[in-house]
Protein backbone atom coordinates (compact mmCIF):
# COMPACT_ATOMS: atom_id res chain seq x y z
CA UNK A 1 0.00 0.00 0.00
CA UNK A 2 0.83 3.49 -1.04
CA UNK A 3 2.50 5.92 2.52
CA UNK A 4 0.07 8.61 3.00
CA UNK A 5 1.33 11.53 2.59
CA UNK A 6 1.22 14.69 5.66
CA UNK A 7 1.84 17.93 4.50
CA UNK A 8 2.01 20.68 7.47
CA UNK A 9 2.28 24.00 6.01
CA UNK A 10 4.84 26.04 8.07
CA UNK A 11 4.16 29.40 6.12
CA UNK A 12 3.70 32.65 7.81
CA UNK A 13 0.18 32.43 8.03
CA UNK A 14 -0.84 29.48 9.06
CA UNK A 15 2.39 29.72 11.49
CA UNK A 16 0.73 32.79 12.93
CA UNK A 17 -3.32 31.65 12.95
CA UNK A 18 -1.84 28.78 14.97
CA UNK A 19 0.14 25.90 13.13
CA UNK A 20 2.58 26.17 15.50
CA UNK A 21 0.26 23.71 17.58
CA UNK A 22 0.43 21.37 15.00
CA UNK A 23 3.88 20.27 15.89
CA UNK A 24 2.44 17.83 17.91
CA UNK A 25 1.67 15.73 14.66
CA UNK A 26 5.90 14.70 13.98
CA UNK A 27 5.11 12.81 17.74
CA UNK A 28 1.71 11.81 17.26
CA UNK A 29 1.80 10.10 13.46
CA UNK A 30 4.74 7.86 13.95
CA UNK A 31 3.72 6.38 17.30
CA UNK A 32 -0.09 5.90 15.64
CA UNK A 33 0.68 4.55 12.21
CA UNK A 34 4.29 3.65 12.18
CA UNK A 35 5.61 3.47 8.57
CA UNK A 36 1.90 3.62 7.16
CA UNK A 37 1.98 7.83 7.29
CA UNK A 38 4.77 10.00 6.42
CA UNK A 39 4.31 13.80 8.05
CA UNK A 40 6.67 16.46 6.86
CA UNK A 41 6.48 20.49 7.29
CA UNK A 42 6.25 22.02 4.15
CA UNK A 43 6.87 25.48 3.20
CA UNK A 44 3.67 27.77 2.07
CA UNK A 45 1.45 25.79 0.37
CA UNK A 46 -0.30 28.92 -1.04
CA UNK A 47 -3.51 27.95 0.09
CA UNK A 48 -3.98 30.87 2.22
CA UNK A 49 -3.85 32.81 -0.92
CA UNK A 50 -6.32 31.25 -3.18
CA UNK A 51 -9.52 34.00 -2.25
CA UNK A 52 -7.00 35.27 0.65
CA UNK A 53 -8.70 32.81 2.93
CA UNK A 54 -6.28 33.43 5.82
CA UNK A 55 -8.89 32.93 8.20
CA UNK A 56 -9.23 29.48 7.41
CA UNK A 57 -5.38 28.49 7.91
CA UNK A 58 -3.46 26.54 9.48
CA UNK A 59 -3.82 24.29 6.63
CA UNK A 60 -2.37 20.79 6.49
CA UNK A 61 -2.42 18.52 3.30
CA UNK A 62 -3.35 14.42 3.52
CA UNK A 63 -2.54 13.23 0.49
CA UNK A 64 -5.11 15.38 -2.01
CA UNK A 65 -7.01 16.44 0.75
CA UNK A 66 -6.97 19.81 2.16
CA UNK A 67 -7.77 19.93 6.06
CA UNK A 68 -8.54 23.54 7.03
CA UNK A 69 -8.30 25.53 10.56
CA UNK A 70 -6.56 21.72 10.92
CA UNK A 71 -6.24 20.88 14.48
CA UNK A 72 -4.20 17.65 15.42
CA UNK A 73 -7.76 16.03 15.93
CA UNK A 74 -9.16 16.94 12.69
CA UNK A 75 -5.39 15.76 10.61
CA UNK A 76 -5.77 12.28 12.52
CA UNK A 77 -9.86 12.12 11.47
CA UNK A 78 -8.92 12.80 8.18
CA UNK A 79 -6.02 9.97 8.16
CA UNK A 80 -8.30 7.52 9.39
CA UNK A 81 -10.58 8.07 6.89
CA UNK A 82 -7.88 7.58 4.38
CA UNK A 83 -6.97 4.65 6.02
CA UNK A 84 -10.26 4.02 5.51
CA UNK A 85 -10.92 3.29 9.15
CA UNK B 1 1.47 30.35 25.44
CA UNK B 2 -2.20 31.29 24.73
CA UNK B 3 -4.27 28.14 25.20
CA UNK B 4 -7.68 29.73 24.50
CA UNK B 5 -7.52 27.93 21.12
CA UNK B 6 -10.37 29.38 18.35
CA UNK B 7 -10.45 32.44 20.84
CA UNK B 8 -7.31 33.19 20.08
CA UNK B 9 -7.92 32.66 16.39
CA UNK B 10 -10.66 35.40 16.26
CA UNK B 11 -8.52 37.69 18.10
CA UNK B 12 -5.36 37.03 15.32
CA UNK B 13 -7.94 37.21 12.51
CA UNK B 14 -9.93 40.34 13.79
CA UNK B 15 -6.22 42.19 14.02
CA UNK B 16 -5.50 41.33 10.32
CA UNK B 17 -8.68 42.71 9.37
CA UNK B 18 -7.93 45.35 11.10
CA UNK B 19 -4.62 46.17 9.66
CA UNK B 20 -5.90 45.10 6.08
CA UNK B 21 -8.79 47.94 6.56
CA UNK B 22 -6.09 50.35 7.37
CA UNK B 23 -4.14 50.30 4.27
CA UNK B 24 -7.63 49.91 2.29
CA UNK B 25 -9.40 53.03 0.62
CA UNK B 26 -11.99 53.01 3.29
CA UNK B 27 -10.58 52.20 6.61
CA UNK B 28 -13.76 53.58 8.79
CA UNK B 29 -15.86 51.83 6.72
CA UNK B 30 -13.95 48.64 6.13
CA UNK B 31 -13.59 48.67 9.88
CA UNK B 32 -17.22 48.81 10.52
CA UNK B 33 -17.76 45.81 7.80
CA UNK B 34 -15.73 43.79 9.63
CA UNK B 35 -18.31 41.60 12.02
CA UNK B 36 -20.14 41.27 9.06
CA UNK B 37 -17.51 40.28 7.19
CA UNK B 38 -17.03 37.75 9.48
CA UNK B 39 -20.46 36.59 10.23
CA UNK B 40 -22.50 37.06 6.93
CA UNK B 41 -26.27 36.66 6.83
CA UNK B 42 -26.97 33.39 6.93
CA UNK B 43 -24.05 31.77 8.19
CA UNK B 44 -24.00 28.64 10.54
CA UNK B 45 -23.43 29.93 14.13
CA UNK B 46 -19.98 28.53 15.35
CA UNK B 47 -20.35 29.62 19.06
CA UNK B 48 -23.44 31.56 20.24
CA UNK B 49 -26.65 31.80 20.14
CA UNK B 50 -27.37 33.39 17.33
CA UNK B 51 -25.43 35.72 14.54
CA UNK B 52 -26.05 38.80 16.24
CA UNK B 53 -24.39 38.17 19.55
CA UNK B 54 -21.63 37.06 17.42
CA UNK B 55 -21.24 40.08 16.07
CA UNK B 56 -21.69 42.00 18.27
CA UNK B 57 -19.09 40.42 20.67
CA UNK B 58 -16.70 40.46 17.09
CA UNK B 59 -17.13 44.17 17.36
CA UNK B 60 -15.90 44.48 21.21
CA UNK B 61 -13.01 42.73 19.90
CA UNK B 62 -12.53 44.65 17.28
CA UNK B 63 -12.81 48.20 19.64
CA UNK B 64 -10.31 46.09 21.83
CA UNK B 65 -8.04 46.16 19.05
CA UNK B 66 -8.12 49.73 17.85
CA UNK B 67 -6.94 50.55 21.24
CA UNK B 68 -10.23 51.23 23.25
CA UNK B 69 -11.62 49.94 26.84
CA UNK B 70 -14.57 47.31 25.48
CA UNK B 71 -16.12 48.49 29.18
CA UNK B 72 -16.32 51.74 28.16
CA UNK B 73 -18.44 51.10 24.90
CA UNK B 74 -22.50 52.20 25.36
CA UNK B 75 -22.99 50.04 22.03
CA UNK B 76 -24.43 53.04 20.02
CA UNK B 77 -20.85 54.03 18.79
CA UNK B 78 -20.05 52.40 15.11
CA UNK B 79 -16.73 50.46 14.75
CA UNK B 80 -16.18 53.31 12.26
CA UNK B 81 -16.06 56.05 14.79
CA UNK B 82 -13.93 53.71 16.59
CA UNK B 83 -11.49 53.51 13.44
CA UNK B 84 -11.81 57.34 13.23
CA UNK B 85 -11.29 58.65 16.96
CA UNK B 86 -8.14 55.39 16.46
CA UNK B 87 -6.79 57.29 13.53
CA UNK B 88 -6.94 60.93 15.27
CA UNK B 89 -5.91 59.91 18.53
CA UNK B 90 -2.49 60.89 19.63
CA UNK B 91 -2.25 59.84 23.07
CA UNK B 92 -2.69 55.88 24.89
CA UNK B 93 -3.40 55.97 28.47
CA UNK B 94 -1.83 53.39 30.80
CA UNK B 95 -4.25 51.19 31.23
CA UNK B 96 -3.34 48.08 28.72
CA UNK B 97 -6.16 45.28 29.49
CA UNK B 98 -9.79 45.53 28.97
CA UNK B 99 -11.97 42.64 29.60
CA UNK B 100 -15.07 41.76 27.17
CA UNK B 101 -17.74 41.27 29.87
CA UNK B 102 -20.18 39.58 27.39
CA UNK B 103 -18.17 36.78 26.92
CA UNK B 104 -18.18 35.87 31.36
CA UNK B 105 -21.47 35.47 31.09
CA UNK B 106 -21.02 31.78 29.81
CA UNK B 107 -18.72 31.26 33.06
CA UNK B 108 -20.29 30.35 36.38
CA UNK B 109 -19.37 32.12 39.40
CA UNK B 110 -16.36 31.01 42.29
CA UNK B 111 -18.43 28.90 44.39
CA UNK B 112 -18.87 25.53 46.28
CA UNK B 113 -21.87 23.36 44.49
CA UNK B 114 -22.93 19.66 45.41
CA UNK B 115 -23.68 17.87 42.41
CA UNK B 116 -26.32 15.53 41.68
CA UNK B 117 -23.88 12.85 43.02
CA UNK B 118 -24.95 13.47 46.79
CA UNK B 119 -26.24 10.44 47.82
CA UNK B 120 -27.97 11.91 51.03
CA UNK B 121 -26.21 9.42 53.38
CA UNK B 122 -26.66 8.68 57.11
CA UNK B 123 -23.24 10.11 58.09
CA UNK B 124 -23.20 13.68 56.62
CA UNK B 125 -19.79 14.29 57.04
CA UNK B 126 -20.22 17.57 55.11
CA UNK B 127 -22.56 19.12 57.36
CA UNK B 128 -20.42 18.06 60.36
CA UNK B 129 -17.09 19.19 59.21
CA UNK B 130 -18.31 22.74 57.86
CA UNK B 131 -17.36 25.55 60.72
CA UNK B 132 -19.61 28.22 59.17
CA UNK B 133 -22.86 26.08 58.92
CA UNK B 134 -23.58 26.79 55.52
CA UNK B 135 -24.64 23.15 54.71
CA UNK B 136 -27.81 22.01 55.50
CA UNK B 137 -30.19 18.98 54.78
CA UNK B 138 -33.37 19.30 52.12
CA UNK B 139 -35.19 16.69 50.68
CA UNK B 140 -32.38 13.95 52.09
CA UNK B 141 -29.90 16.33 49.61
CA UNK B 142 -27.11 18.47 51.26
CA UNK B 143 -27.81 22.38 49.76
CA UNK B 144 -25.32 24.76 50.36
CA UNK B 145 -25.93 28.54 51.72
CA UNK B 146 -23.92 30.77 49.20
CA UNK B 147 -24.14 33.46 52.08
CA UNK B 148 -22.45 31.29 54.61
CA UNK B 149 -19.78 29.37 52.84
CA UNK B 150 -16.23 30.47 53.16
CA UNK B 151 -15.34 28.62 50.23
CA UNK B 152 -12.61 26.44 52.74
CA UNK B 153 -13.53 23.36 50.52
CA UNK B 154 -13.74 21.18 53.76
CA UNK B 155 -16.72 19.42 52.55
CA UNK B 156 -15.50 18.83 49.57
CA UNK B 157 -12.48 16.69 50.86
CA UNK B 158 -15.10 15.19 53.04
CA UNK B 159 -17.10 14.13 51.27
CA UNK B 160 -16.17 10.05 50.17
CA UNK B 161 -18.63 10.28 47.00
CA UNK B 162 -16.81 13.25 45.39
CA UNK B 163 -19.90 15.02 45.23
CA UNK B 164 -19.10 18.33 45.70
CA UNK B 165 -17.21 20.54 43.88
CA UNK B 166 -15.17 23.64 43.89
CA UNK B 167 -16.46 25.74 40.39
CA UNK B 168 -13.38 27.57 39.90
CA UNK B 169 -13.50 31.02 37.39
CA UNK B 170 -10.56 30.49 35.74
CA UNK B 171 -9.23 34.20 35.61
CA UNK B 172 -9.62 34.64 38.89
CA UNK B 173 -7.43 31.15 39.73
CA UNK B 174 -4.85 32.43 37.07
CA UNK B 175 -4.07 35.83 39.01
CA UNK B 176 -1.00 35.44 41.40
CA UNK B 177 -2.49 38.92 42.75
CA UNK B 178 -5.99 38.73 43.28
CA UNK B 179 -6.51 41.70 40.93
CA UNK B 180 -9.80 39.96 39.14
CA UNK B 181 -12.78 38.95 40.00
CA UNK B 182 -16.32 38.62 38.52
CA UNK B 183 -18.25 40.56 40.97
CA UNK B 184 -22.40 40.15 41.74
CA UNK B 185 -23.38 40.87 38.21
CA UNK B 186 -21.28 37.62 37.52
CA UNK B 187 -19.12 40.07 35.14
CA UNK B 188 -15.05 39.46 35.38
CA UNK B 189 -13.13 43.13 36.08
CA UNK B 190 -9.95 44.24 36.97
CA UNK B 191 -8.76 45.89 39.62
CA UNK B 192 -5.68 47.86 37.68
CA UNK B 193 -4.50 49.48 41.03
CA UNK B 194 -3.48 46.06 42.12
CA UNK B 195 -2.81 44.70 38.66
CA UNK B 196 0.68 43.81 37.75
CA UNK B 197 -0.58 42.88 34.14
CA UNK B 198 1.04 39.19 34.09
CA UNK B 199 -1.30 38.64 31.74
CA UNK B 200 -2.18 35.22 33.11
CA UNK B 201 -5.92 35.89 32.70
CA UNK B 202 -5.60 36.35 29.12
CA UNK B 203 -4.02 33.28 28.62
CA UNK B 204 -6.61 30.87 31.22
CA UNK B 205 -9.87 32.61 29.89
CA UNK B 206 -10.99 29.74 27.87
CA UNK B 207 -13.84 32.43 26.30
CA UNK B 208 -10.72 35.37 25.40
CA UNK B 209 -12.73 37.56 27.68
CA UNK B 210 -9.37 39.59 28.41
CA UNK B 211 -7.64 41.83 25.87
CA UNK B 212 -4.34 43.99 25.21
CA UNK B 213 -5.64 47.06 24.16
CA UNK B 214 -3.44 47.03 20.83
CA UNK B 215 -1.47 50.37 19.80
CA UNK B 216 -1.50 48.84 16.09
CA UNK B 217 -3.03 51.72 14.70
CA UNK B 218 -0.70 54.25 16.27
CA UNK B 219 2.51 52.17 14.90
CA UNK B 220 0.85 51.92 11.46
CA UNK B 221 0.19 55.41 11.57
CA UNK B 222 4.18 56.13 12.34
CA UNK B 223 5.04 53.69 9.27
CA UNK B 224 3.32 56.02 6.74
CA UNK B 225 4.32 59.20 8.59
CA UNK B 226 8.02 60.49 7.11
CA UNK B 227 9.54 59.41 10.85
CA UNK B 228 11.71 56.21 11.02
CA UNK B 229 10.58 53.36 12.65
CA UNK B 230 12.67 51.13 14.62
CA UNK B 231 12.03 47.91 16.08
CA UNK B 232 13.39 46.25 19.20
CA UNK B 233 12.79 42.57 19.16
CA UNK B 234 12.69 40.78 22.85
CA UNK B 235 14.95 37.74 23.06
CA UNK B 236 12.31 35.36 23.29
CA UNK B 237 10.91 36.22 19.73
CA UNK B 238 13.87 33.72 18.61
CA UNK B 239 11.57 30.75 18.90
CA UNK B 240 8.43 32.32 17.78
CA UNK B 241 8.22 32.15 14.08
CA UNK B 242 9.68 30.03 11.32
CA UNK B 243 13.05 31.05 10.30
CA UNK B 244 15.81 32.31 12.52
CA UNK B 245 16.25 35.91 13.26
CA UNK B 246 17.95 37.28 10.39
CA UNK B 247 15.31 36.44 8.27
CA UNK B 248 12.65 37.52 10.82
CA UNK B 249 14.23 41.19 10.23
CA UNK B 250 14.21 41.17 6.72
CA UNK B 251 10.71 40.36 7.29
CA UNK B 252 10.17 42.96 9.92
CA UNK B 253 11.64 45.86 7.66
CA UNK B 254 9.37 44.24 4.59
CA UNK B 255 6.49 44.78 7.00
CA UNK B 256 7.35 48.75 7.64
CA UNK B 257 9.78 49.37 9.61
CA UNK B 258 13.17 50.60 8.88
CA UNK B 259 15.48 48.98 10.99
CA UNK B 260 15.68 46.43 14.06
CA UNK B 261 17.64 45.82 16.74
CA UNK B 262 17.95 42.86 19.03
CA UNK B 263 16.76 43.88 22.66
CA UNK B 264 19.39 40.97 23.87
CA UNK B 265 22.16 43.85 23.38
CA UNK B 266 20.43 45.89 25.92
CA UNK B 267 20.78 41.87 27.66
CA UNK B 268 24.70 41.89 27.58
CA UNK B 269 24.58 45.34 29.51
CA UNK B 270 21.65 43.79 32.03
CA UNK B 271 23.97 41.51 32.60
CA UNK B 272 27.64 42.44 32.85
CA UNK B 273 26.12 45.25 35.16
CA UNK B 274 23.44 43.39 37.27
CA UNK B 275 27.45 40.81 37.97
CA UNK B 276 29.01 44.09 39.15
CA UNK B 277 25.94 45.14 41.40
CA UNK B 278 25.96 41.53 42.50
CA UNK B 279 29.78 41.59 43.56
CA UNK B 280 29.44 45.08 45.11
CA UNK B 281 26.34 43.79 47.37
CA UNK B 282 27.95 40.62 48.49
CA UNK B 283 31.46 42.80 49.70
CA UNK B 284 29.29 44.64 51.78
CA UNK B 285 27.66 41.26 53.30
CA UNK B 286 30.63 39.77 54.34
CA UNK B 287 32.23 43.60 55.04
CA UNK B 288 28.79 43.46 57.47
CA UNK B 289 28.93 40.67 59.14
CA UNK B 290 32.65 40.12 60.28
CA UNK B 291 31.77 43.88 62.04
CA UNK B 292 28.58 42.34 63.61
CA UNK B 293 31.03 39.71 64.20
CA UNK B 294 33.72 41.29 66.16
CA UNK B 295 31.19 43.86 67.95
CA UNK B 296 29.54 40.68 68.94
CA UNK B 297 32.71 39.77 69.82
CA UNK B 298 33.58 42.49 71.73
CA UNK B 299 30.30 42.63 73.85
CA UNK B 300 31.30 39.27 75.09
CA UNK B 301 29.58 36.99 72.78
CA UNK B 302 26.18 35.23 74.15
CA UNK B 303 24.64 37.36 75.97
CA UNK B 304 22.33 40.25 75.60
CA UNK B 305 20.26 39.48 72.69
CA UNK B 306 19.69 42.66 70.84
CA UNK B 307 16.84 43.32 67.44
CA UNK B 308 18.28 43.65 64.44
CA UNK B 309 16.92 47.01 62.73
CA UNK B 310 15.61 46.98 59.33
CA UNK B 311 18.25 48.78 57.89
CA UNK B 312 20.55 47.20 59.43
CA UNK B 313 19.82 43.76 58.26
CA UNK B 314 22.47 41.91 56.16
CA UNK B 315 21.45 41.67 52.69
CA UNK B 316 22.21 37.68 51.60
CA UNK B 317 21.03 37.96 48.59
CA UNK B 318 19.94 39.60 45.49
CA UNK B 319 17.08 39.45 43.05
CA UNK B 320 16.75 40.21 39.45
CA UNK B 321 15.34 43.23 38.15
CA UNK B 322 14.80 42.49 34.08
CA UNK B 323 10.80 41.03 34.56
CA UNK B 324 8.44 43.46 34.26
CA UNK B 325 5.81 41.65 36.28
CA UNK B 326 7.91 40.78 38.75
CA UNK B 327 8.84 44.71 39.20
CA UNK B 328 5.21 45.55 38.91
CA UNK B 329 4.73 43.34 41.86
CA UNK B 330 7.54 44.37 44.08
CA UNK B 331 6.18 48.35 43.53
CA UNK B 332 2.50 47.07 44.17
CA UNK B 333 2.69 44.38 46.85
CA UNK B 334 6.03 43.46 48.06
CA UNK B 335 7.65 46.86 48.69
CA UNK B 336 9.31 45.07 51.59
CA UNK B 337 11.75 43.13 48.94
CA UNK B 338 12.65 46.20 47.06
CA UNK B 339 15.93 47.30 48.69
CA UNK B 340 16.69 43.19 47.64
CA UNK B 341 16.09 44.10 43.42
CA UNK B 342 18.81 44.83 41.47
CA UNK B 343 18.88 48.57 40.23
CA UNK B 344 20.24 47.47 36.98
CA UNK B 345 18.12 48.70 33.89
CA UNK B 346 15.96 46.10 32.06
CA UNK B 347 17.43 44.97 28.54
CA UNK B 348 14.78 47.16 26.68
CA UNK B 349 15.89 49.55 29.20
CA UNK B 350 19.48 49.86 27.98
CA UNK B 351 18.58 49.37 24.07
CA UNK B 352 15.55 51.98 24.09
CA UNK B 353 18.37 54.23 25.18
CA UNK B 354 20.86 53.11 22.38
CA UNK B 355 18.36 53.27 20.36
CA UNK B 356 17.09 56.52 20.93
CA UNK B 357 20.73 58.29 21.57
CA UNK B 358 21.30 56.87 17.76
CA UNK B 359 18.37 57.95 16.10
CA UNK B 360 16.72 60.72 18.26
CA UNK B 361 13.95 61.46 16.00
CA UNK B 362 13.04 57.81 15.04
CA UNK B 363 9.73 56.29 16.95
CA UNK B 364 10.81 52.85 18.76
CA UNK B 365 8.79 50.32 19.05
CA UNK B 366 9.23 47.26 21.31
CA UNK B 367 7.70 43.63 20.01
CA UNK B 368 7.21 42.04 23.27
CA UNK B 369 5.93 38.89 24.53
CA UNK B 370 3.69 40.05 27.51
CA UNK B 371 1.40 42.66 28.41
CA UNK B 372 3.63 43.35 31.34
CA UNK B 373 6.63 44.62 29.01
CA UNK B 374 3.49 46.90 27.47
CA UNK B 375 3.45 49.03 30.52
CA UNK B 376 7.21 48.91 31.05
CA UNK B 377 7.25 50.18 27.75
CA UNK B 378 4.46 53.10 28.56
CA UNK B 379 6.32 54.23 31.25
CA UNK B 380 9.75 54.53 29.76
CA UNK B 381 10.26 57.76 27.97
CA UNK B 382 12.70 56.10 25.23
CA UNK B 383 9.67 53.59 23.96
CA UNK B 384 7.00 55.22 22.53
CA UNK B 385 4.97 52.36 21.55
CA UNK B 386 4.88 48.15 21.91
CA UNK B 387 3.55 44.99 19.63
CA UNK B 388 3.33 41.74 21.02
CA UNK B 389 4.41 38.57 18.97
CA UNK B 390 0.60 37.94 17.97
CA UNK B 391 0.06 41.55 16.16
CA UNK B 392 3.68 41.66 14.52
CA UNK B 393 2.05 37.89 13.15
CA UNK B 394 -1.24 39.42 12.39
CA UNK B 395 0.69 42.49 10.45
CA UNK B 396 2.98 39.69 8.14
CA UNK B 397 0.03 37.99 7.73
CA UNK B 398 -1.86 41.44 6.90
CA UNK B 399 0.57 42.16 4.38
CA UNK B 400 1.38 38.48 2.82
CA UNK B 401 5.18 38.74 4.20
CA UNK B 402 6.92 34.75 4.01
CA UNK B 403 9.55 34.87 6.41
CA UNK B 404 11.35 31.95 5.13
CA UNK B 405 11.29 33.56 1.66
CA UNK B 406 13.27 36.68 3.03
CA UNK B 407 16.63 37.28 2.26
CA UNK B 408 18.24 37.62 5.81
CA UNK B 409 20.30 40.42 7.44
CA UNK B 410 22.42 40.43 10.21
CA UNK B 411 22.12 42.72 13.15
CA UNK B 412 24.61 45.95 13.60
CA UNK B 413 24.90 44.60 17.41
CA UNK B 414 24.98 40.77 17.64
CA UNK B 415 24.30 39.93 21.23
CA UNK B 416 25.60 37.32 23.08
CA UNK B 417 25.10 33.45 23.82
CA UNK B 418 24.27 34.04 26.96
CA UNK B 419 22.19 37.59 26.52
CA UNK B 420 19.93 35.52 23.52
CA UNK B 421 18.87 32.91 26.47
CA UNK B 422 17.26 35.65 28.36
CA UNK B 423 13.55 34.85 27.22
CA UNK B 424 13.62 31.44 29.12
CA UNK B 425 13.71 30.43 32.93
CA UNK B 426 17.06 30.29 34.00
CA UNK B 427 18.81 32.81 31.21
CA UNK B 428 19.23 35.45 33.06
CA UNK B 429 21.21 33.88 36.60
CA UNK B 430 23.39 31.92 33.55
CA UNK B 431 24.07 35.31 32.02
CA UNK B 432 24.82 37.28 35.23
CA UNK B 433 26.97 34.25 35.85
CA UNK B 434 29.15 33.89 32.85
CA UNK B 435 29.99 37.64 33.21
CA UNK B 436 31.85 36.79 36.37
CA UNK B 437 35.53 35.60 36.41
CA UNK B 438 35.13 33.31 39.43
CA UNK B 439 31.47 32.09 38.36
CA UNK B 440 31.07 29.76 41.22
CA UNK B 441 30.34 33.11 43.98
CA UNK B 442 27.09 32.48 42.78
CA UNK B 443 24.06 30.26 43.96
CA UNK B 444 21.14 30.78 42.10
CA UNK B 445 17.71 30.47 43.37
CA UNK B 446 15.14 30.37 40.18
CA UNK B 447 11.63 31.38 40.16
CA UNK B 448 10.12 29.92 37.56
CA UNK B 449 6.88 31.46 37.23
CA UNK B 450 5.08 33.79 39.67
CA UNK B 451 2.07 32.26 42.24
CA UNK B 452 0.40 32.84 45.55
CA UNK B 453 3.13 30.48 47.22
CA UNK B 454 6.48 31.74 45.66
CA UNK B 455 5.17 35.19 46.53
CA UNK B 456 4.99 34.35 50.22
CA UNK B 457 8.20 32.90 50.11
CA UNK B 458 9.35 35.91 48.76
CA UNK B 459 7.78 37.81 51.56
CA UNK B 460 9.41 35.83 53.91
CA UNK B 461 12.88 36.15 52.33
CA UNK B 462 12.65 39.76 52.22
CA UNK B 463 12.05 39.14 56.13
CA UNK B 464 15.01 37.15 56.78
CA UNK B 465 17.06 39.16 54.44
CA UNK B 466 18.31 35.07 53.69
CA UNK B 467 17.02 32.81 50.80
CA UNK B 468 16.53 29.13 50.97
CA UNK B 469 19.40 26.79 50.71
CA UNK B 470 21.80 29.38 50.97
CA UNK B 471 21.38 30.82 47.17
CA UNK B 472 22.60 34.32 46.78
CA UNK B 473 20.93 35.37 43.31
CA UNK B 474 17.78 34.90 42.95
CA UNK B 475 15.70 35.11 39.20
CA UNK B 476 12.40 35.99 39.13
CA UNK B 477 10.33 35.14 36.29
CA UNK B 478 6.68 35.90 36.12
CA UNK B 479 5.81 32.98 33.45
CA UNK B 480 5.90 29.67 34.00
CA UNK B 481 9.02 29.15 31.75
CA UNK B 482 10.01 32.60 30.90
CA UNK B 483 9.20 34.97 28.88
CA UNK B 484 8.58 32.16 26.13
CA UNK B 485 5.58 31.70 28.35
CA UNK B 486 4.36 35.22 28.10
CA UNK B 487 1.01 35.49 27.29
CA UNK B 488 1.38 36.71 23.26
CA UNK B 489 3.42 33.67 22.38
CA UNK B 490 2.69 31.57 19.91
CA UNK B 491 4.81 28.28 19.58
CA UNK B 492 4.98 25.69 22.24
CA UNK B 493 7.61 26.04 24.86
CA UNK B 494 9.97 22.95 24.21
CA UNK B 495 10.04 24.14 20.24
CA UNK B 496 10.86 27.32 21.47
CA UNK B 497 13.48 27.02 23.66
CA UNK B 498 15.21 24.62 20.89
CA UNK B 499 15.03 27.25 18.43
CA UNK B 500 16.83 30.10 20.75
CA UNK B 501 19.36 27.12 21.91
CA UNK B 502 20.22 26.88 17.85
CA UNK B 503 20.61 30.66 17.44
CA UNK B 504 22.70 30.79 20.84
CA UNK B 505 25.06 27.71 20.24
CA UNK B 506 26.11 29.59 17.16
CA UNK B 507 26.71 33.26 19.13
CA UNK B 508 29.93 34.12 21.20
CA UNK B 509 30.05 34.43 24.42
CA UNK B 510 29.12 37.40 27.23
CA UNK B 511 32.32 39.20 27.69
CA UNK B 512 33.33 39.28 31.31
CA UNK B 513 33.51 42.35 33.83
Amino acid sequence: MEKIKVQVCLGTTCFVMGGANLQELNDIIPRKYGDKVEVVGSNCLGLCSIQWEYSKAPYVKVDDEVVHEATVEKVLEMIDKKLGK
Amino acid sequence: MNNAGQAIHLKKEILVRIIKAFFSDNFEENTRLIPYAMRPKGMEVPYRCCVYKERAIIKDRAIAGLGFPIEEDDETVSLGTYAEKAIKRDELDGRNLTVLQAACKGCSTNRIYVTDLCQGCVARPCQSTCKFGAISIIDGRSVIDDSKCKKCKMCVNACPYNAIVKITVPCEEACPVGAIKKDETGFASINHEECINCGRCISACPFGAVHEKSQIIDILKAMISKKKVIAMIAPSIAGQFPGDIYKLKSAIIKAGFDDVYEVAQGADITANNEAKEFMERMAKVNEKNSEWLSEWANAGGYGESEETKDEEKIQNFMTTSCCAGYNQLVKKHLQEIKPYVSDTGTPLYYTAEIVKKAEPDAITVFISPCVAKRAEGFDNKNVDYVMNYEELGALFVAKKIEILECDGEKYVVEASKQARCFGYSGGVADSVKASLQDESVIKPCIINGLNKDNIKQLKKFAKTGECEGGCNLIEVMCCEGGCIGGNATMNNQKTAKKLIDNLANNSKDIPKI
